[in-house]
Formats: C-alpha cells, structure tokens, sequence
C-alpha cells in the first residue's frame, strides 16, 4: 500500500474517532446551560442541581476523550501532511493557534471549576463556569470550521512564492483576515455542523432517560431531561433542515463535482431529478436503480425546474472526481437521517402535548437507539464534505477560465516518511482507540447503570443550595484520611465558631 | 521588534509555561508509585486533577503557534520526527486516559493497571521531550530543502540520552516539590525526602550536561558574545537551583517551588539563545542548511495578525490559569467529584 492511502486512511480513521466527541459535548454543554440556568432560577427544586451534577459527569468523560484525541489531529497535519502544512501554514495554522489561544485554554480552566467546583464554588461562579466551558466549545468549533471551510472554498489569500535555501516554491499567504475568516462557506457550514453537535446532544440525552423511563428508575429526572432535550432536537432538526438546503446550493456553486458526486450525476441535465436512493457505478458511469423526483434538483439548487446541473461529463476534466459511490451514500445516509429524526421529534413532541408520551414504550425504545444514527448523521456529513473535496485537499476557486489554484491531496503528504511509519501508527492507533472505545462504553455503561446521585430534600429552614454542599461535605469526612482528616478538623472547628 | 524574533520570543514563553506547569504534572506521575495505598495515589492524582489537562494546553498551543508562525519548521520537525511523535502521542493518550478512568473503578488490578499507566506514560513523555531538547541541541541531519535527512536513531545520541535523563530528574524534582503544596501530615514528610532525593539526581544531571554542553557544543555558547546579557540569565539560573535546597531546608515550599520554576524557565531561555536565530539547526552544513526564524515564517501579515491575536489572547489565558489555580488553592480534599 503507498503513503497516500494509508495517510488518507490513518486520518479518516483518527478524525472519525474524534469526531463522536465534539459534537456530543458542544450539545451537552446546551443542556448543561440549560440546567444550570434552572438552578439558578428555582433553588428550591433539587431536580435541576441532580440533572446537572449527573449530565455533568457524563459531559467530563465524553470532553475527556474529546480532548485527547484532538491532540493526535493537531500533530497529524505535520507529521503526514508536511507539504500540506508548508503549502497552508499562513492560513490553517493561524486558525489553530488561534483555536488554542481562544477557546482551548477557555476551556480547558473553566472546565476543571465545572468538574471539581462543586463543593468549592457558588452556584453563580458554577454557573459562569458552564456557559464558559459551552461558549468554549463553540469558539473551538468556529476556528476549526473556518480552517477547514477555507479548504473548501478558499479566499482572502493569493499565491506567492517562498525561497527557502535558493529554493522557490509555492504557498498561499493570507491577504485579507477576515474574508479568510468569513469565507464563502464558513457562515453555512458552521450553522450546519451546530445544528448536527444539538441534535445529538439532545438525542444522547433522550436516549439515556428514555431507557431510565422504561426501567421506571429516577422517572422525575428523566422525564424533565428528556422533554429538554426533545424541544432542542426538535427545533434543531427544523433549522436543519433550512440549513442543509443553503449548504447544498453554496456547494452546488462553488463546488460543483462534489455536489455531482453528492447527487450521483455523471451527465449534465437540464432538469435534474432528486434521487432519493441509487447505486453509482462509477466504471459505467451511471447510476443504477435511482429513483427521482423528477426537475427537483435543478429547482432545490436554481428555483427552476428546467434549469441546467453540471455532471462529471463536464465537470471531470477541470475538477476531476471524487470517490462518487461513497459520497453519494453518505449524502444520503445523512439526509435520510435527518428527515427520520424531524418526523420523530414531530410525533414525540405530538404525544408530549397530548400527555401521553411516556407511556409510549415502542417511541421510547426508539429514542433509546435513536442516538446511534444520531452519531452516525454527523459523521457521514463531514465523510460527504471531506470525500466530496477530493482529489483537492485545498479546493481550487472558480476563475474566470475554469477552476484556479487548489493543491491536490497526493501533493499534500510529509516527503519524507514512508509506508510503514504509517502503518505502524496505524497499528498503534487502531490498538489504543479500540482500548479507549471499549473503556469508554464500560464506564458510560457504569455511570448510567449508577444513575443519579438520590436527592437529598433541603432540611427546614436552611437554604437548599448551602444544604447540600454540606451533606456533600459531610459524607466527604466518612472516608477518614490524612488530609480529609484535617478537614473533619476544621469543618469542627467551622460549625464551633458558627455555634457561638 | 522584528515579527521574527518576538514570535520566537512568544514560542519561547509557550514552551516556558508549559514546560513549568506541565512540568510538575509529569514529576507528579513519576512520583505516583511511591504512594503508599490507595487514599495516598488519590491525593497525589487529584493534586493535579483539575489543572493538569489546561497545562497540557500550553504544549497544543504551542503546536498551534509554531505551525501559525514558522509552518516550515513545523512540517519539517513533525514529519521528520515521525516515530518520536507517535511515541509522544502514544504517551499522552494514555496518561490522560490513566487519570481519567482510574478511579471511576473499584476494582484493585483496574486501578493498579492504570497506575502503572500514568507512571510509565509520564516517564515516556518527559524522557522524549529531554531527548528532543538535547537533538535539537546537538543539531540533526537536514537536506538542502531543509526537510529531515534521517532517522528515529539519529535523534538518539549520548547527548540527548543525557538531556532526557536531566528532564526526568528535574521534572520529578519539580513535581515533588509542587506536591508539598498540596499535602499535609506524613504524606509530606515523606514528599520532602522525595524532592530531596529528586534535587540530588537533578544537581548531578545538571552539572553532567553543563559539562559535556560546553566540551561539546560550541554553538551552545556562540550566542554569549552578541547577547551579553544572557550572563545574567545564567547567573540567576545558578541562584534559583541554589534556591531550591534553602527553602526545601527551611520548609518554605511556596519559594523552593517558586525556584524550580524560574530555573526551568531559565533553562528554556538558555535553550531559545543557544538556537537562536535557528528554530531546527541542521547538524550538516549549519550555516547553510538551519531552518531559521526568517527562511521558515510564514507571511510577514499573518506574523503580525497573529501577534495581535496573541495580545488580545494573553490576558485572558492568565486570567483563566489565574482563577483555576485560585479555585483550587491549597492542600487536596478529595470529595465527591475527585478522581
């Protein structure tokens, strides 16, 4: 095998891992400001604070995972992707440092206040603390949507030439910041990656409460999780759907071979149909077994059902062609997901109005799976967008003669290592990620099994918020050690000085 | 200023915070097999538990920042260093996951295995970077495109054995020291034996590298003449190390570890002035073939955007650290939430 194919799949395999995470704690961290929000606003009610320290757990383990598989991300564009680095340093390593500075370090403190704050911080700092660590999420996904949405449809830069020890050669440097920032499609990528991290946040938080409703286990608490959740995933799967759209067209006109290869054209038409399902054979050059919604296309992308969509008959030359096969089930995949989760959340939130929800075991059981396509959904999206971008690691941009610029994925990879450092990394992540895969479900297995921590109901007249932390500091002192020793000390010494 | 120099300048403070903070994170696990029981590993862990993943950051915006400012660099040290990354990986991976899932299982080989874990992945990794320090030192081979011209073993050579060895020594010195701090009782009497048996190791290796860094590398020193000031550099480096067996002495660890500090931040400014100008010196034809802060930047533009981020950013990643550090002053209390 040569260093391009095991490069390429060294990252599919490294991203795709990664990915499950930062989806998952961007949309956490909404519920997570949602519940921390509550708490502030009805002290009185121990639900919210129990919701929270539980999802809290959770959203650290999955943040966890998060974080130290993005350091093997940051370090893989230069170790197999040397050219590429050279070639984008300007522009991709500015959005990640900038990534870094903004959002990492953000993150990273206010996450430990988050985690471990409990019994050290008030509520207000607690709360500060989680709308931190959400907005940090979010600055993180921000840098990393435009860095790689300049890849797609690059701007705010020009090619110029780099000598280095007499030697010349090209790169592209940045000339304007912000239309490098707000490139064409960053506005629309970035709403749509959002939406896709919300939906399954939400549908892991469904997911676990609907299978506590049906154990009939800490019913109050998933019951409120759950209809949280299904208002956010609702509304998200809505806007979507709106989103999707103003991707697709954005991608139809400044990527025109990814959106053929997304919708299986390998002949322009002019009225193009919209296959909801088909097999691409990409040796014959057509696809099989399509079933279209005739002129659709040419009206979702053009608002005219005559209008004309460029195949790979005009395209191939130019623009050349992705795997087709792959991107267009994917695309589909994908769609198919998306369209399945809005009419769920539909009927659910149907039955939520009629008060019969949860009494629906088959809709529950559902909502219990539903999150695996939940992951699924946003890890095809970027298979569509980043399989779709091939042969071009950078996009080129359409000039007034054709496509211009772009760098292929074969000229991006590290000139000097070899197929088996590769490999053997391959090896070494493959190992370590199936460790951290399995350790993962054995632990959120462990943490859902374990449930919520019970609620311990205020006593008369103390405030309910001083109250916990103090049973909460007073089961601390049980575990008799050194240093909790001193504290039992002073919390003593503490409650003397309040007495008197 | 030039763009050039103040970016080496802030890569030089980004590997100073890191290799500060981080630092004491990886002494911490070196140090983890010594604890007696369970309870014992618990404190040592949770001494570091809510801040070891933001100075972890300080290394990955380091990354960030050297692939923003000196992308050449950047690709040529990465992919020329391929198995060492990988190792480097392999090493922080499974320290985070050993201090993430030790303690959410009872279980006495669960927690036993991961124990072994974060010490051995903490050794690995501070041993690497010594390494990388003493190759970066010594010079490694660059063809005249400047991309990498060999292999993993040419990293390795007695000299940067030798500088790995002073990192494992000064680091485990350096985490013993911050676990004063974080301990009470006859944990801590027995953290100072430690950190006095840590300093012996340290003051050994020192003097070691001292000496062959001179007899060896003339280039190390080269730099003195132009920057005459860097004698005061190397002057409060001797007394920050004189610093560390005073206070550990007098019991006074806010100040000895207050030393370690400075004299590792000492160290990173005497490593930034024996490379200067070159961020990789190629070990073949120095003069022609080094990867510099001039042939290897990026855009003079996106230089000094990136130093305005940098401005705007640096406030408030103290103010964070700040706040953290604060919340979570004084010795360990394990509750709950601990790991």
């Amino acid at each position: 095998m040569d260093v391009l194919l095991l490069s390429r799949l060294q990252f599919a395999f490294t991203i795709m891992f990664h990915y499950l995470f930062p989806p998952l704690t961007i949309g956490l961290g909404m519920v997570l400001v949602y519940l921390g929000a509550m708490r502030l606003r009805t002290p009185e009610d121990p639900i919210f604070e129990q919701a929270a320290r539980f999802w809290t757990r959770i959203f650290g383990l999955n943040f966890a995972l998060g974080v130290v598989t993005g350091i093997v991300m940051e370090f893989e564009f230069g170790t197999n992707w040397a050219a590429y680095s050279r070639y984008v340093g300007d522009v991709f390593g500015s959005a990640l440092a900038a990534e870094g500075i903004f959002a990492f370090f953000l993150e990273s403190g206010f996450l430990a206040v988050l985690l471990f704050g409990w019994e050290r911080v008030g509520v207000k700092t607690h709360f500060v603390a989680t709308l931190m660590v959400a907005v940090g999420g979010l600055f993180s996904s921000i840098w990393i949507v435009i860095a790689n949405s300049w890849q797609q449809t690059p701007a705010g830069f020009e090619l110029r030439e780099h000598v280095i020890h007499g030697q010349t050669f090209q790169r592209a440097e940045i000339t304007d910041f912000w239309a490098m920032v707000f490139n064409p499609s960053t506005v629309d990528r970035l709403v749509h990656v959002w939406l896709g991290a919300f939906l399954l946040g939400a549908f892991f938080v469904m997911s676990i409460s609907a299978w506590y409703l049906l154990k009939g286990r800490h019913e109050e608490f998933a019951r409120r999780s759950f209809t949280g959740a299904l208002l956010l995933a609702t509304v998200s799967s809505l806007a979507q759907l709106a989103s999707g759209h103003a991707q697709a067209i954005g991608v139809g006109e400044r990527q025109p071979a990814k959106l053929a290869a997304m919708e299986g054209l390998f002949e322009s038409k002019r009225g193009a149909g919209l296959s909801l399902f088909g097999w691409p054979d990409e040796e014959a050059k057509q696809l099989r077994y399509s079933v279209e919604i005739p002129g659709m296309l040419s009206l979702l992308l053009h608002g005219d059902p005559g209008a004309e969509v460029p195949g790979f008959d005009e395209l191939e030359e130019d623009w050349g062609m992705p795997p087709v096969w792959l991107t267009f089930q994917a695309y589909h995949a994908m769609v198919g997901i998306g369209l399945l989760f809005l009419g769920s959340c539909l009927v659910s939130c149907l039955f939520l109005w009629r008060g019969t929800l949860y009494r629906k075991r088959w809709l529950l059981w559902y909502h219990v799976v539903a999150v695996v396509p939940a992951f699924a959904a946003n890890e095809l999206g970027w298979v569509t967008a980043e399989v779709g971008r091939q042969p071009w690691v950078v996009y080129p941009t359409i000039g007034a003669g054709g496509p211009e610029g772009g760098l292929r994925t074969s000229e991006a990879l590290s000139e000097v290592v070899r197929a088996e450092q590769v490999l053997g990394s391959i090896v070494m992540f493959g190992l370590i990620y199936a460790l951290l895969f399995v350790l993962w479900l054995l632990i959120l297995n462990h943490k859902i099994q374990h449930g919520p921590e019970p609620v311990s109901l205020p006593e008369g007249g103390e405030e309910p918020g001083p109250g916990l932390l103090l049973a909460a500091s007073e089961r601390v002192a049980h575990s008799g050690t050194l240093t909790e020793a001193k504290q039992e000390k002073t919390a003593k010494q503490e409650k003397t000085v309040n007495g008197g | 200023m030039d763009l050039h120099v103040l970016w080496f300048i802030i890569l030089g403070i980004l590997l100073a915070g890191y290799a500060m903070l981080d630092g004491f994170d990886l002494g911490v696990g070196m140090l983890h097999l010594t604890a007696r029981d369970d309870t014992e590993r618990r404190v040592l862990l949770n001494a570091i538990g809510p801040i070891w993943d933001g100075n972890e950051v300080w290394l990955v915006t380091f990354g960030g920042a050297m692939f923003a400012a000196f992308p050449e660099a950047y690709a040529t040290v990465f992919s020329g260093f391929y198995a060492a990354f990988m190792l480097v990986l392999f090493a922080l991976i499974f320290r985070a996951v050993s201090i993430e899932f030790r303690s959410k299982r009872q279980g006495r080989r669960w927690r036993q295995a991961f124990d072994l874990g974060f010490f051995a992945s903490s050794l690995l990794a501070t041993a690497l970077f010594g390494v990388a320090v003493g190759a970066a030192m010594a010079g490694v081979p660059l063809d005249d495109r400047g991309l990498y011209a060999g292999d993993f073993l040419d990293l390795i050579s007695p000299y940067s054995v030798l500088v790995g060895v002073l990192a494992v020594a000064l680091f485990a010195m350096h985490g013993a020291i911050y676990l004063l701090l974080k301990t009470e009782g006859d944990l801590r009497d027995r953290l100072y034996a430690r950190a006095w048996t840590g300093f012996g190791f340290f003051l050994v290796a020192y003097l070691t590298v001292t000496i062959v860094t001179l007899v060896e590398i003339p280039r190390a020193t080269a730099n003195f003449e132009r920057f005459p000031w860097v004698w005061l550099v190397v002057f409060a480096n001797i007394l920050a190390i004189a610093n560390i067996p005073r206070n550990l002495y007098r019991h006074r660890p806010a100040r000895a570890f207050a030393s370690s500090c400075s004299a590792i931040a000492g160290f990173v400014v005497l490593f930034g002035i024996a490379l200067f100008p070159n961020l990789v010196t190629s070990s073949i034809a120095p003069e022609q073939r080094s990867l510099t802060v001039y042939n290897a930047a990026s855009s003079e533009r996106t230089l000094g955007n990136m130093a305005i981020v940098a401005a705007i950013g640096a406030p408030l990643v103290l103010t964070y650290t700040g706040i953290v550090y604060w919340t979570f002053r004084g010795a360990v209390r394990l509750d709950p939430h601990s790991y």
